[in-house]
């Protein structure tokens, strides 16, 4: 993967369904840059960071996980 | 062309804590995912949008062989049980960092899930709209079948 660099990040480690998902849309409507980097704990989120991309039309730009700690590269369409 | 939104469509029909979060939950995620979505609260289903009520939702242990704790019926049915049953649902749910039914009500009413009382129930329980939480339109059976009948996805709950 090409690096890339956030324009913001957001953190919702310890939160659970469905919270990560609506912080997300909030974090990428109020997004001025193109990338959110987004951090989870929920690991529920891996299918739903995805599916909410597909539905929103947004690109998941990556998708990995650190120890207990998934991590997300989105760009806003 | 303007492409019409996706739409979420739920009857919200029963009262206790554990049937409280499936529609706002669904509803509010909705949204997020750029759907409209709305909520016909009716029969029990009004406790959870009742100013008195909806802090106080409860899951009983009587006649529930889910409960985390299962509990002969005999038990369940001794005085304290039902709240003991609800303390350990809280509990899991805090736990589990799962949001409050009041915080999903609140993000309901910012992110502009419709959220529709029955009227016929409201009036058989002898509820007036002031005794509903801010933000609730009043209609019947018609007003959420023509909503739901513009929807993707209808569930009754």
């Amino acid at each position: 993967m090409t690096e890339v660099k956030e324009d913001l990040t957001l953190d919702t480690k310890g939160l659970s369904c469905p919270m990560p998902i609506l912080k997300l849309k909030k974090a990428i409507d109020g997004l001025s840059g193109q990338v959110l980097k987004m951090l989870a704990s929920d690991p529920g989120s891996v299918a739903d960071v995805k599916a909410w991309a597909e539905k929103t039309g947004h690109t998941l730009l990556s998708s990995s996980q650190d120890g207990a700690i998934y991590v997300f590269f989105l760009k806003k369409s | 062309m303007t492409e019409r939104k996706n739409r979420l469509a739920i009857i919200a029909s029963k009262g206790t804590l554990d049937m409280a979060y499936p529609p706002l939950i669904l509803a509010t995620t909705a949204v997020a995912m750029e759907m409209e979505a709305g909520i016909f609260f009716t029969f029990y289903g009004l406790n959870i949008i009742r100013k008195d009520r909806k802090n106080k939702l409860f899951v009983a242990p009587i006649g529930n062989p889910a409960m985390p704790m299962p509990m002969p019926n005999i038990l369940g049915m001794l005085p304290g049980m039902t709240s003991m049953g609800t303390m350990i649902m809280k509990g899991m749910m805090k736990k589990a960092n799962a949001p409050s039914i009041n915080e999903l009500l609140e993000i309901c009413r910012e992110s502009g899930v419709r959220m529709i009382g029955c009227q016929m129930t409201m009036d058989a329980f002898g509820l007036k709209k002031e005794a509903l939480i801010d933000g609730i339109e009043v209609g019947g059976a018609a007003t959420f079948l023509a909503y739901a009948a513009e929807a993707s996805v209808s569930l009754f709950i």
